[in-house]
Formats: structure tokens, C-alpha cells, sequence
């Protein structure tokens, strides 16, 4: 087991080299750098002044220098300071957001496969059954559906209409006012929106995905030997189909996370939720490099992170992966 | 084979759905109503009317023509985008899976390095620092989707290259690049084509999604994501501005994703029996 982790995080090293040359490319040869962007609004810039800040932030050495210098850094826990105003580590900024976007998506995770599970058990165990067509329906217009849409729909009923929830934010202007179960109250009101949504349009691909799966396994042999020795269909369901048909999703919510950290820039910059995404969006739009490289390292690092997770949950549902 | 795709009332809808789409897309300036650049200060965010189909949005301009001319450029994104994906995905794939060993090694890690990357983070980063605008948007997009492609042909190739007549081309002293193009590509063309008919659903979603956020397609010209941006700012005013685009943009990629599930039944009747 020891060599096994060892084996995996030894891997990660490639790939992470791989990707911070990739995010530090793309970053690097666009065009503009954040200098234009600091003195353009500042006439009293001189070119000197220009230089100087450019030598600052070491943009004036060659790329190959300027990305092993970056290396070096990273390597040692320093992701810089950020070029926006406030000239804050660009570590505090992530660690700042990362824990907003992490308990969102969690939540949203746990819901989708909450939800998924028993609706693909299901639809597989009563294929082509009236209610498995119309849940097929429903996912085929959950696929479709743009989540943005989707969150401006729910705005415009939940937050407009009715005015039962707020649409903006983390919290309300008055939070510090409240007591510490308004405060929890609070918080609970303004994750509503933005977690249901994010929920049911997840839920689509997760229902389909766990139904086709449970159906693969039921076609199985062994699942025709639980039930000639006559044991009741639910048992054969829960306790023969269900493990075997839960690897293939297991593995698929190990390789979700960048999709859900990607989601994240659009549903936090609707809602106005300060996370990952909406730091993201924020610090491009401010070409905030530092920022930008940050945020990309640590979804990498998260990213292969939650691979290794999901490998490792396998092994603990599969024993026969225990042996190899 | 156009019999089987027929008898599958779901793929008959998606091909209907896209056709009209495109009749809608070519003969926009036929059927528009208005200019949809015409604005009118004394119609400003209008309901719906008899003269105002779709309502008119915050400058005056007519919802209905903004919305056939957004059809223009969400299908010309969905399919340069896929275009462009499908031929770096199948060059990629091919060449990965033909040749294999080290090449193959270096062209998958990449594969995987890039699978890494949530795609909107990439997408946004080189969208912020070029200018948006709808030929980027395509390239982007295209450069940022070709990994699916790439696995599925390199996949193909490696089993086609077992084949008898494969190894009998390659006996024959055929060149690498005859053989990829004549004999390996060509029978690995229709899960190829499904991807790339999901695909183009794909771009739409994403390019909807960016245009919602401003650094899409850019006013004046209309895209169904940034008349959405618009629905946004006049939340409780208008609601025809958020309802419409999001509808038109659900029944496309519905449409598209029908008639690639449809095609891919017929097409590779493997994955049909589950």
C-alpha cells in the first residue's frame, strides 16, 4: 500500500512540471503584460519608472529564466504577490478562496451522488419502464441545459418573484449583527441557491452515468447465479449489482474536480460568491499573473490529489484490488 | 442505415431540430422582422407584442431578429470549433496510435496534462489576453476540446493495427502516411463523426457560457449568450431577455446531442446494448 502511494505521488511530479509549463505558456506568451496595465492609466509614468517595475517583477529576464525562477519559488511554497492593489501573497489569496469553492462543491457532490445513486439503480433495475423513459427525458434536457441559464431562472423566481432567497453573495450586509446560529442561518440561506443549481444540473450525468453502469453489471454472470440461488432481487441489486456498478463512478468523481473548479468560474461569478472561480475570473480580467499561475498550480495539485483519493476509495470497495 | 436512424423517433427530432437551425441560420435576413442592430429609444425593454414577437431589450432592438442572427453564430462556432478539435484530436490520435512507443508515450502524458486543466481556466486565460472576439473564441475553443478525439482515434488505430489489411499495407512498404490517411482513418471515421456531432453541443454550451460573461462574442453582435448577459442586468424588468436565449440555447445542444445518441446507436452498434 505504502509503495503504491509512493509510486502515485512520484507520478504526480511529471505532470505537475507538465502543467506549470503549459499555465506559465499560455501566461507568458500572451500579449500585454501587467506593467502596460499598471502604468497605461498613469501619465505620470515615466519609462523609467516602467523599467523599473518591470526589472521588479522580473519580466525583463528571458522566458526560460523568468519560468525557472517561478519553479524555484513554487518549489518552496512561494507563489509570489499578487499584482492587484492590495499586493497581498497570492497563497493567502487561494487559501482564502479555496475553502469557499471546496465546501460548495463538496456539498454539490454529495447531494448529485446522493441523488444519482437511487435514481440510476432504478432506471437500470426497471429499464425502458415508464419512469425510466421519463427520467430519461429529464436527463437529456439536464444535458442541455446551460447551468448559467438554469442559475438565472432560479434568480429571477427564487430571489425576484418570491423573494425567498438572496441571489448575491456569501452573506447579508447586516451578518456581523447576527448571532452565531444567525450567522449559521445566514450562510445556509445564501448557499441554497447556488448549490441547488449547481446539484441538479450535475445530476443529469451522474443518473445516467450510474444507470448504464448498474446495467453493464447486471448483464453479468454472477448476477444471474444471485438470482437462480433465489435470493430476493433487492439483495441482488444492493448488495451484488451495486458494488461492482459504483467503481466506474468512483473513478469518474476522482476526474470531476476540474470540471467542478471550472464550473465554479461561472456559478461563483453569477452568484457573486467569493471562490476559486470567481478569484480566477477576476485576476484574468486583471491579468494578476501571479494570481492566475496560482490558481491553476493548486487545481492541479487538487485535481491529481482527488485521483489519488478516488484510486484509493476503490481499492477499499474492490478487495480484489487490494492483491495487485 | 437511414431506415434504422429512422426508426428512432428521439434521432428524427435531433436531425429536425438541426436542420431548421440551419435553414434558420442561412435565411436570417429573410426572416428577421427588424434590423437586429435597429434601435429604437422610444421601445426600450418592451414585452412581447404583435410588432415586438420576442419583446425588445434595453437599447430597443428587436429580441426575435437578435435571436435568428444569434443562431448564425452559435452554429458557425459549434462546428469551426469541432472542426478544428477533430482535426488536431485525429492527427494527434493517429500518429499516437500508429506509430506508438515513445511517440505515443509523449503524445497521451500530453493528453493527460491538458485533461488536468479544468478548460474553462485555460479558455479564460488566453481569451482575457487576446481580444475576444468570435475567431478567437472558435480557436480557443478548438484548441482546448481535441483530448476526447485524440484517445478515441489513437484507440481505433492501435486495433486497426492488428488488422490483416493493415499489416498487409504496411508489408506492402506503403508509406506511414499513406497508411494513415487511406487505410487506418478512413475505419475509424464513425465514432469520430458521433464525437464531433456531440461536440458541436459542446461549443455552444461553452461559448454561450462565455458570452454570458462578457468576453465572448461582443455587442453589437448578437449571441445568445451575451442577450442572456443582458437578462441578467434587467432581472425583475424583463424577463423575455433571460427566458428566450436560454431556450434556443437548450433545444440546440438537445438537438445535437439526439441526433449524435441516435447516430452512435446505428453507427456502433457495441455501445448500442447497453
Amino acid at each position: 500500500m505504502l509503495s503504491y502511494l509512493a509510486k502515485r505521488l512520484a507520478g504526480f511530479i511529471p505532470m505537475l512540471l507538465g502543467i506549470s509549463f503549459v499555465s506559465f505558456m499560455v501566461i507568458a506568451l500572451a500579449p500585454g503584460n501587467p506593467v502596460d496595465l499598471m502604468t497605461d492609466l498613469n501619465p505620470k509614468a515615466s519609462p523609467e519608472a516602467r523599467v523599473k517595475l518591470e526589472q521588479y517583477y522580473g519580466l525583463d529576464k528571458p522566458l526560460y529564466v523568468q519560468y525557472g525562477l517561478w519553479l524555484g519559488r513554487i518549489a518552496r511554497g512561494d507563489l509570489g504577490v499578487s499584482f492587484s492593489r492590495d499586493r497581498r501573497p497570492v497563497l493567502d489569496k487561494v487559501l482564502e478562496a479555496l475553502p469557499i469553492t471546496l465546501m460548495l462543491n463538496v456539498i454539490e457532490l454529495i447531494l448529485i451522488v446522493a441523488m444519482a445513486i437511487p435514481i440510476g439503480i432504478y432506471s437500470a433495475a426497471r429499464a425502458y419502464s415508464l419512469l425510466d423513459r421519463i427520467v430519461t427525458v429529464f436527463v437529456f434536457i439536464g444535458f442541455a441545459m446551460p447551468g448559467f441559464w438554469v442559475a438565472l431562472l432560479g434568480m429571477i423566481a427564487f430571489g425576484e418573484m418570491l423573494n425567498w432567497l438572496p441571489i448575491s453573495g456569501l452573506t447579508s450586509l447586516d451578518y456581523e449583527s447576527f448571532s452565531t446560529l444567525g450567522k449559521i442561518k445566514d450562510i445556509a440561506s445564501h448557499l441554497i441557491l447556488p448549490i441547488g443549481i449547481g446539484a441538479l444540473t450535475g445530476l443529469a450525468g451522474m443518473s445516467r452515468f450510474v444507470r448504464s453502469s448498474m446495467l453493464e453489471v447486471l448483464r453479468q454472470d454472477y448476477v444471474q447465479t444471485a438470482r437462480a440461488k433465489g435470493l430476493s432481487e433487492r439483495v441482488v441489486l444492493m448488495r451484488h449489482a451495486l458494488r461492482n456498478a459504483l467503481l466506474p463512478v468512483v473513478t469518474l468523481l476522482g476526474l470531476s474536480l476540474p470540471g467542478l473548479i471550472g464550473g465554479a468560474v461561472i456559478g461563483e461569478t453569477i452568484f457573486a460568491i467569493p471562490g476559486m472561480g470567481r478569484l480566477f475570473y477576476t485576476s484574468v480580467l486583471g491579468r494578476d499573473y501571479p494570481v492566475v499561475m496560482g490558481i491553476m498550480m493548486s487545481t492541479a495539485v487538487l485535481t491529481l490529489v482527488g485521483s489519488l483519493l478516488a484510486d484509493l476509495l476503490y481499492v477499499a470497495i474492490d478487495p480484489r484490488m487490494r492483491k495487485s | 442505415m437511414i431506415r434504422r436512424l429512422m426508426a428512432n423517433p428521439l434521432t428524427v427530432a435531433g436531425g429536425i431540430i438541426v436542420a431548421v437551425l440551419f435553414l434558420i441560420a442561412i435565411l436570417a435576413p429573410v426572416l428577421s422582422p427588424w434590423d437586429p442592430n435597429d434601435f429604437d429609444a422610444r421601445r426600450v425593454l418592451e414585452g412581447p407584442s404583435a410588432a415586438h414577437l420576442l419583446g425588445t431589450d434595453g437599447l430597443g432592438r428587436d429580441v426575435l431578429s437578435r435571436m435568428i442572427y444569434g443562431a448564425r453564430v452559435s452554429l458557425m462556432v459549434g462546428f469551426v470549433a469541432v472542426g478544428i478539435a477533430t482535426a488536431i484530436g485525429m492527427s494527434l490520435g493517429a500518429f499516437a496510435g500508429f506509430f506508438g512507443g515513445i511517440i505515443d508515450a509523449v503524445i497521451m502524458r500530453f493528453v493527460d496534462v491538458m485533461l488536468n486543466f479544468p478548460t474553462v481556466f485555460l479558455i479564460l486565460s488566453v481569451i482575457a489576453y487576446l481580444d475576444a472576439s468570435i475567431w478567437n473564441i472558435m480557436v480557443v475553443i478548438g484548441l482546448t476540446s481535441w483530448m476526447g478525439v485524440c484517445r478515441l482515434v489513437r484507440a481505433e488505430v492501435m486495433s486497426l493495427r492488428e488488422r490483416d489489411f493493415m499489416i498487409a499495407a504496411v508489408a506492402l512498404g506503403l508509406k506511414p502516411s499513406r497508411i494513415i490517411l487511406r487505410h487506418a482513418l478512413p475505419n475509424a471515421m464513425a465514432p469520430v463523426f458521433v464525437s464531433a456531432i456531440l461536440g458541436v453541443a459542446g461549443a455552444i454550451l461553452v461559448e454561450s457560457a462565455l458570452s454570458f460573461l462578457g468576453i465572448g462574442v461582443q455587442p453589437p453582435t448578437a449571441s445568445w449568450g451575451n442577450i442572456l448577459t443582458e437578462g441578467k442586468d434587467t432581472l425583475g424588468v424583463a424577463w423575455w431577455l433571460s427566458v428566450c436565449p436560454g431556450l434556443a440555447i437548450l433545444v440546440t445542444v438537445l438537438g445535437y446531442n439526439l441526433l449524435g445518441e441516435g447516430l452512435r446507436d446505428v453507427l456502433d452498434p457495441r455501445l448500442k446494448a447497453r
